[in-house]
């Protein structure tokens, strides 16, 4: 059991994708390939016979892979989600940063681990840059919102710029609310009464 | 009180309406829990998020539970089913290339007889036809594969390959299956996208099919009775809500909702109103009991309904199916569905198991209250499963 591990990973997005395939060169010895497209793809995978196979678990073509944990696949050897069978906080850790790994039954876990765990932290990487891009996108939204009440409370009330944005925030204050919720609020309701 | 939150797994689909429906129109609220209703990107998903404790439910495809008992498909966190969330609600369609070759022989796309519409595929077919799925263990397979046996396309086979929903219209053009069995509303879907036409509705082989149950894992349901009787008793009454045909209009709207579906209400009506549009030619044709949220005891989930799954997977994988029917059984809880159904107004039947395919006619039964009749749950072929004798 000293030959190298065989690889697949299953990424549409070619940075992603890549970005897997060098952290996993750097920690391990293993034959890595990858799978972009979606049509076909259990027999793709079965083609290139692998160890394991590394999915995002958003990923909704990962049902495809179902197919492969059954005897009668076209793998002919049996395989099975390691995640039943690994180390119990391994498979959690795995879970919550999002990856799904397929390995071959019989796999010894520690020719597993370093493959997991560099695929995990890379996976945590991609999750914590998700999160923070729909924040930042939030964050500009609310401040779209927020400039568009402030300029109604100018007009409305004939105050200044500060004055409409102590106003909103007295009242989100008041009302438990954040002063986004109070402008959007302000927002649709001068919609709704023009 | 502050209702307890509770997170639930489900797949936005026509028959996650109980569950939709439990939070949106307040019968969690009434039973003192909030739903957190997790979408999720896949089958494979949803199950994880319920073994490994993202969930505490799931709506889930009553096929998986028995496998996941039988050790099939590598999770094996002990899992039980219920009550039944959903019955019937499949299509089984053809891409466009077997819709022209099966109207070049004149047939006729009744939406209704199985054994003509396998006569008419097997006299059309080139070899085995390969049919999309949503997932390896799913009533969707087994419907396939009991029509198949037992029709003239057993001659020439099928291959059933596992394709998402969404990306079944794709898999059509290019080649990749040639035919498909899926859960409403992706049969109307490609219909709309011109991706193929409607065969059979999933009733037309199995007239009372346990399509998706409500699974919670084995041990939350022992430590956590009380919330589980809650949301038990919440998804019931969504149920019965959703059986009354003026509520029909509502849930379309609802369920059509970019939070939940986001596919037009009038797509999800067809399912509901059980009049569908079967090709591109816009052909209407309409099916009595498309799927069932209530009527007849549906949710309740009955052991041998359980036991039929077991078998059925157990004569597909080669494994013994004395041992698979009993496993089955043990995971349709009707004994939980007994315990926290109590205090409702549910009527429930005497026994926990029934001659499957047995009914055919609506037959009133021996029950708690004397109200209950059961529906038509008739094979195509008129088989008979017995739970207790193996042949």
């Amino acid at each position: 059991m000293t030959s190298k591990l065989t690889v697949v990973v299953v990424e549409e997005d070619r940075d992603r994708a890549l970005a897997i395939v060098d952290a996993l060169k750097d920690s391990c010895d293993c034959d890595l390939f990858v799978i972009g497209t979606t049509s076909g793809l259990a027999r793709r995978i079965a083609a290139h016979a692998p160890d394991v196979v590394l999915i995002d678990v958003d990923n909704p073509t990962r049902d495809m892979l179902e197919e492969l944990t059954l005897a009668s696949g076209p793998l002919e050897r049996p395989v099975a989600m390691f995640v039943s069978r690994a180390a119990g906080g391994l498979a959690q850790a795995a879970i919550e940063a999002g990856v799904s790994a397929y390995v071959v039954d019989g796999l010894k876990p520690e020719r597993l681990l370093p493959v997991l765990e560099v695929t995990i932290a890379r996976f945590r990487m991609f999750r914590q840059m998700r999160i923070e891009l729909a924040e930042t996108r939030r964050a500009l939204e609310e401040r779209k919102v927020i400039d568009r009440a402030k300029g109604l409370l100018m007009k409305a009330k004939g105050i200044d710029e500060d004055a409409a944005y102590a106003l909103l925030r007295r009242t989100a204050m008041d009302q438990g609310r954040r002063v986004a919720e109070v402008a959007e609020a302000l927002v649709t309701a001068s919609g709704l009464l023009r | 009180m502050r209702p307890v939150p509770l997170p639930v797994a489900y797949m936005p689909l026509v028959d996650a309406a109980p569950l939709i429906i439990a939070q949106e129109m307040g019968f969690a609220e009434a039973e003192g829990i909030a739903l957190d209703l997790v979408a999720a990107p896949s089958w494979s998903s949803v199950r994880d998020m319920l073994a490994f404790g993202r969930v505490d439910a799931a709506h889930l495809l009553s096929p998986v539970p028995v496998a996941m008992a039988m050790g099939l498909g590598g999770v094996s966190t002990p899992v039980s089913a219920v009550s039944v969330l959903s019955v019937n609600g499949n299509v089984i369609g053809v891409g466009r290339a077997l819709e022209q070759a099966l109207r070049a022989q004149g047939f006729g796309f009744d939406f209704a007889d199985a054994r003509a519409a396998a006569a008419a595929l097997a006299a059309v077919a080139e070899g085995p036809i390969v049919f999309g799925v949503p997932f390896p263990f799913s009533m969707h397979v087994e419907l396939l594969r009991y029509w198949v046996e037992h029709t003239a396309l057993a001659g020439c086979g099928i291959d059933i390959r596992t394709v998402p929903p969404p990306l079944m219209a794709q898999a059509l053009a290019e080649g990749d299956v040639d035919a498909f069995c899926v859960g409403e509303p992706w049969g109307s879907v490609a219909v709309e996208q011109g991706a193929g036409a409607l065969l059979l509705p999933g009733r037309a082989i199995w007239a009372f099919a346990p399509e998706k149950v409500l699974a919670v894992r084995t041990d939350w349901a022992e430590t956590e009775p009380h919330l589980l009787g809650r949301l038990m008793r919440a998804v019931w009454k969504a149920g019965r809500w959703l059986s009354h045909p003026e509520s029909r209009t509502t849930t379309a709207e609802i369920l059509s909702r970019p939070d939940w579906l986001g596919v037009p209400a009038e797509v999800i009506d067809r399912a509901l109103s059980a009049r569908f549009i079967i090709s591109g030619r816009a052909e209407q044709r309409q099916v009595a009991g498309f799927v069932g949220f209530h009527q007849g005891a549906a949710s309740f989930p009955w052991r041998s309904q359980a036991r039929w799954i077991g078998d059925r997977l157990a004569l597909a994988q080669g494994l013994p199916r004395g041992a698979a029917r009993d496993l089955g059984a043990a995971v349709f809880r009707s004994d939980l569905y007994r315990a926290h159904m109590a205090e409702t107004d549910a009527d429930l039947p005497g026994a926990s198991e029934k001659l499957e395919g047995a009914i055919r006619h609506p037959t009133a039964i021996a029950s708690q209250k004397g109200q209950l009749s059961l529906l038509q749950d008739a094979f195509f072929d008129g088989r008979i499963f017995d739970p207790s004798r193996i042949d």
